[in-house]
């Protein structure tokens, strides 16, 4: 069974979240869970690292996709970094950079969130 | 046959979780034998994941598995995966929008197919009621703009 694993790093009012592993529907499911027990706790940022998740389905995109409606709806933001070409493609495909901004690196989103 | 489809592998999968995982890397193994990039064969392995999902989640075939035929020539990869299921109209396949989905009381899932027309250069679908064969070729890019041209 593929291992997939998230490392959180909460700090004020944003979140890193790295993932590790096949966003499939359990991976979405379990970046969603994760964020959505942050959003409940007042966290509305969210900088989403898919460094070690080169491989994702369009099942566990779909769930990212709830999972920005929600970050949207709670006045937040999501941003993506470190995506292959690949993940970049198939955002762009599906549309989701238009709700959801795509950054090189961790640093550069968080600079991004704190002008947007 | 063509003269240039040298290399021809047949892989059955069962439809169990993460399956399509194990197919990626027989698409790298195969890819060393095409001139693609890092990122052809990156996509390569999302649509043929998109494919095998497609399948194991819609084909409600009774012998749960499909099968893969990967045939390799010089400059191309042609990937068929065949269910043996019930089969569906394309024509009747939703071309989902994010506009469409976000915001609304509606599922958000549907973009296998879209992701698949995207990530290869040519993708045919034939299906009916004993099951569904699903082509997909991607051209190394040396010879993409030739190939394709000739196609037309």
């Amino acid at each position: 069974m593929n291992q997939f694993n998230i490392d959180i790093e909460h700090t004020g009012d944003y979140a890193v979240i790295r993932s590790d592993g096949y966003i499939n529907n359990l991976g979405g499911e379990k970046i969603s869970e994760e964020c959505c027990r942050l959003l409940e706790s007042g966290c509305r940022n969210f900088i989403l690292n898919l460094e070690k998740s080169p491989i994702v389905n369009s099942i566990g995109v779909s769930i990212l996709i709830e999972l920005i409606e929600r970050v949207l709806e709670s006045d937040g933001k999501l941003v993506f970094t470190n995506l292959t070409s690949t993940i970049a493609k198939t955002f762009r495909i599906m549309g989701l950079l238009q709700y959801a901004g795509a950054f090189p690196d961790e640093l550069t989103a968080l600079d991004e969130i704190k002008k947007m | 046959m063509t003269v240039q489809e040298i290399k021809e592998i047949m892989l059955t999968v069962p439809m169990i979780p993460d399956m399509e995982l194990a197919v990626t890397k027989t698409v790298e193994s195969l890819s060393r034998f095409i001139p693609f990039t890092g990122d052809q064969v990156d996509e390569v392995k999302h649509a043929i994941i998109e494919a095998c999902m497609n399948a194991f989640e819609h084909s409600r075939s009774a012998d749960c598995r499909i099968l893969l035929v990967f045939k390799v020539g010089p400059c191309k990869l042609t990937v068929e995966i065949v269910d043996h299921g019930k089969g569906f109209d394309p024509a009747l396949v939703e071309d989902p929008k994010i506009e469409n989905k976000l915001f609304k009381n509606v599922r958000k899932r549907g973009w296998g197919l879209k992701l698949m027309k995207h990530l290869m250069d040519e993708v045919d679908i034939v299906s009916n009621r004993n099951g569904t064969v699903v082509r997909m070729v991607k051209y190394a890019d040396a010879y993409r703009k030739e190939a394709l041209n000739e196609s037309v």
